[in-house]
């Protein structure tokens, strides 16, 4: 039985009709991170989609706390093999202050970015173990089915650092592939993602 | 005919309630194919850009530009204008690296940001290469608002010409307080393809 209103069929066959305005950004898959030694979003696994059905892409990362002192969070793409090692150019900058409120920096960091590089990328600096340190933030990935462009890519991350800073990363990028792009994978420089939630979402 | 679920409408008169579609509202996608210009002006093609929304969200999918030298760019126009040059004040700083690992910058562009009424800049410059492309997102705040000038914020990522990846950050105003309703993106030469979606957040 299908439901319409003032001529406009809203349901139908057991689906909201494609003409309803609804939301255009989708929780497609939430993933809680237990002494996990990656997270992982791959198409087609587990309920992911990560393919042409949304224009872009959004995965935030929510408190994610790593199992060993000053290591980073870290991601790679998967674009068409099961490993997680498409080439990356990616550009890495940051704001610091500490709380001892004696030290503050603007700077693009060196060490952080790729050129070329199927390494994973990273999108923030050390994070700390301390019981109320964390990381936060979100990456926005654009058009990742797309055979024909590179694979744009742009975070904002704020961390709580091991020796008690405030970092803010801004790490941008772009898979250097026309293949399509059809996995995510966040892992830490060393050791496990101790906790932490990651939530894909895909925008219309 | 409408649908009542305990003592809550659902839908009614065609459309479903407020509230159960999600905060972020997909309003509208123009795609560029060789074109000068696209323009969202709120009443146009189904376009909103008015008081319904606090915030709108325009994404950018694989801009890419017909001309080497084009820079990706927008204005808007004040309700009932129609030459998009409202007075934009506008911050730009951008962070590079190129594939060979050879360069990084991480700084102000004074040349980039605008204090003036033409268009402000999202991108260095693009290149015509088959695989390059921009992408990123503009958020336009309260554009209908008549007391205070019409806050910017964006961020686009470049597949540049010369092998180089360039982030740029804008923040900015038009400084009027005259309702925004109506938003243009071009290049800053030649014609451009690719996607431009709007978003009201609600």
């Amino acid at each position: 039985m299908g439901v319409i209103s003032n001529g406009t069929t809203l349901l139908d066959a057991g689906a909201l009709d494609s003409g309803i305005a609804t939301g255009a950004m989708t929780l497609i898959k939430t993933i809680t991170a237990s002494s996990s030694a990656n997270v992982t979003f791959a198409h087609g696994a587990s309920s992911v989609v990560l393919n042409n059905t949304y224009a872009s892409y959004l995965i935030k990362y929510i408190n994610v706390h790593p199992s060993e002192n000053g290591e980073q969070l870290k991601i790679n793409f998967r674009d068409g093999s099961t490993a997680y090692d498409a080439t990356k150019t990616t550009t890495f900058f940051r704001a610091i202050h500490n709380e001892a409120d004696n030290d503050t920096e603007l700077a693009y960091r060196t060490a952080q970015d790729l050129q070329n590089g199927t390494g994973t990328a990273h999108l923030t600096q050390g994070l700390g173990t301390d019981g109320d340190q964390s990381a936060s933030g979100e990456l926005m990935l654009f058009a990742p089915s797309s055979t024909t462009f590179v694979k744009h890519f742009i975070a904002t991350t704020n961390t709580y650092s091991d020796d008690d800073y405030n970092y803010t990363t801004f790490v941008s990028g772009y898979c250097n592939v026309t293949a399509a792009i059809d996995g995510v994978q966040f892992t830490m420089s060393s050791g496990n993602i101790d906790s932490g939630t990651f939530k894909l979402y895909g925008i219309k | 005919m409408g649908l009542i679920s305990n003592g809550t409408t659902i839908f009614d008169a065609g459309a479903m309630a407020g509230g159960f579609g999600g905060s972020m509202v997909f309003i509208k996608k123009l795609t560029a194919s060789n074109a000068s210009t696209l323009t969202f002006h709120n009443g146009s093609s189904g376009v909103v850009l008015d008081n319904t929304y606090k915030e709108y969200i325009f994404t950018f999918n694989n801009i890419h530009t017909a001309n080497d030298s084009g820079k990706f760019q927008f204005q808007g126009n004040a309700a009932g204008g129609a030459d998009f040059n409202e007075t934009m004040i506008s911050t730009y700083f951008h962070a590079q690296h190129n594939h060979a690992g050879t360069f990084t910058r991480l700084g102000y562009r004074t040349a980039h940001d605008n204090a003036a009424t033409g268009f402000t800049m999202f991108t260095e410059g693009g290149t015509a290469e088959n695989e390059r492309s921009v992408s990123g997102y503009l958020h336009l705040f309260n554009p209908s608002s008549t007391t205070f000038v019409k806050h910017f914020t964006a961020v686009t990522n470049n597949a540049q010409s010369d092998d180089y990846c360039t982030t740029v950050h804008i923040s900015g105003y038009f400084n009027t307080t005259s309702a925004i309703d109506e938003i243009r993106f071009q290049e800053s030469a030649g014609n451009f393809d690719g996607d431009i979606c709007l978003y009201g957040i609600a």
